[in-house]
């Protein structure tokens, strides 16, 4: 699972990382956001959703896409 | 009787405890217990409940003892979250809103002063609205948010119960918002720790009036 801030929230992490890489030496990078990602095995893939609803992600303020088996999906 | 709850992780229900007992009777309750009989309060402490994984709060509000909380809170109990406590409390529904990383990307620890504002909850029974209180914060999530519609809907209700300072407010949170309630007044949430405001020696006791509304309230039927 990956879970992104929801969009049009500030994300300080995003724009830490952002300020940084022109000191590194890398320009025109733009639009940085920091999320997580949850990897795990289940027998009830349907329960999916729930989960990340209930536990992973806050829908409140993140966004999250379920990746099953490298495919991704809603 | 209030029941302060200690998660693993907890760090602050130490001092939460001590300052009920400085107005009436307090006891811990862990975070397997699910037998609230007898309590006339509930304060959720700050601290680092499950190590802040995941997210902070997201774990907490799962143990056996949020769940017995819950149900006091929709029986109208008075329930009182602190810094960690209030981010259990908006990650289990009880609190409208959400807590963010600090906008300064910063933990930030010093002493901030809050605005008591106008509001029906049990919580102001002690507190004029405009009364100016000294109270510490520590933290790294503080940020409080909610949708622009959802802010305006908490504040038409009289739901934000403390706003920052001009100039105090440590965390970038959305109008200054230090605390919020839930609709029916007994639910009280803040970033800033009450528990360590209660004797001048360190520095404040006016994080006393918060302990001293739950105590003043009546035991419920």
């Amino acid at each position: 699972m990956l879970i992104r801030p929801k969009e049009g929230i500030l994300d300080p992490q995003g724009k830490a990382v952002e300020r940084a890489l022109p000191a590194l030496g890398f320009e025109g990078v733009h639009e940085v956001r920091v999320g997580r990602l949850v990897e795990l095995e289940t027998d009830d893939p349907d329960s999916l959703p729930a989960l990340c609803e209930k536990l992973l992600a806050n829908p409140l303020i993140e966004d999250f896409e379920i990746v099953t088996n490298g495919v991704a999906e809603e | 009787m209030i029941g302060v709850v200690q998660f693993p992780g907890s760090c602050d229900e130490r001092d939460a405890l001590a300052a009920c007992e400085r107005v009436g009777e307090g006891r811990l309750v862990w975070h397997e217990e699910t037998d609230l009989s007898g309590l006339d309060g509930i304060v959720v402490p700050g601290g680092f409940s499950y190590g802040d994984y995941l997210r902070a709060g997201a774990i907490a509000r799962f143990s056996p003892a949020m769940e017995a909380v819950a149900a006091f809170a929709e029986q109208g109990g008075p329930v009182l979250g602190i810094c960690n406590g209030f981010q259990v409390l908006c990650e289990a529904g009880l609190l409208p809103g959400a807590l963010l990383p600090n906008e300064g990307l910063r933990f930030v620890c010093r002493q901030v002063e809050v605005i008591a504002q106008k509001s029906d909850s049990l919580f102001s029974s002690e507190l004029e609205p405009g009364t100016r209180l000294s109270i510490p914060v520590k933290h790294m999530t503080g940020r409080y948010f909610a949708p622009e519609e959802d802010l305006d809907a908490i504040e038409a209700a009289g739901q934000v119960a403390f706003r920052y300072a001009r100039g105090h407010n440590p965390n970038g949170s959305l109008r200054e918002i230090a605390g919020v309630t839930n609709e029916a007044g007994n639910v009280l949430g803040l970033m800033p720790h009450p528990e360590h405001a209660v004797d001048p020696l360190t520095g404040s006791d006016d994080g006393l009036a918060l302990f001293k509304a739950i105590a003043a309230q009546p035991a419920p039927a």
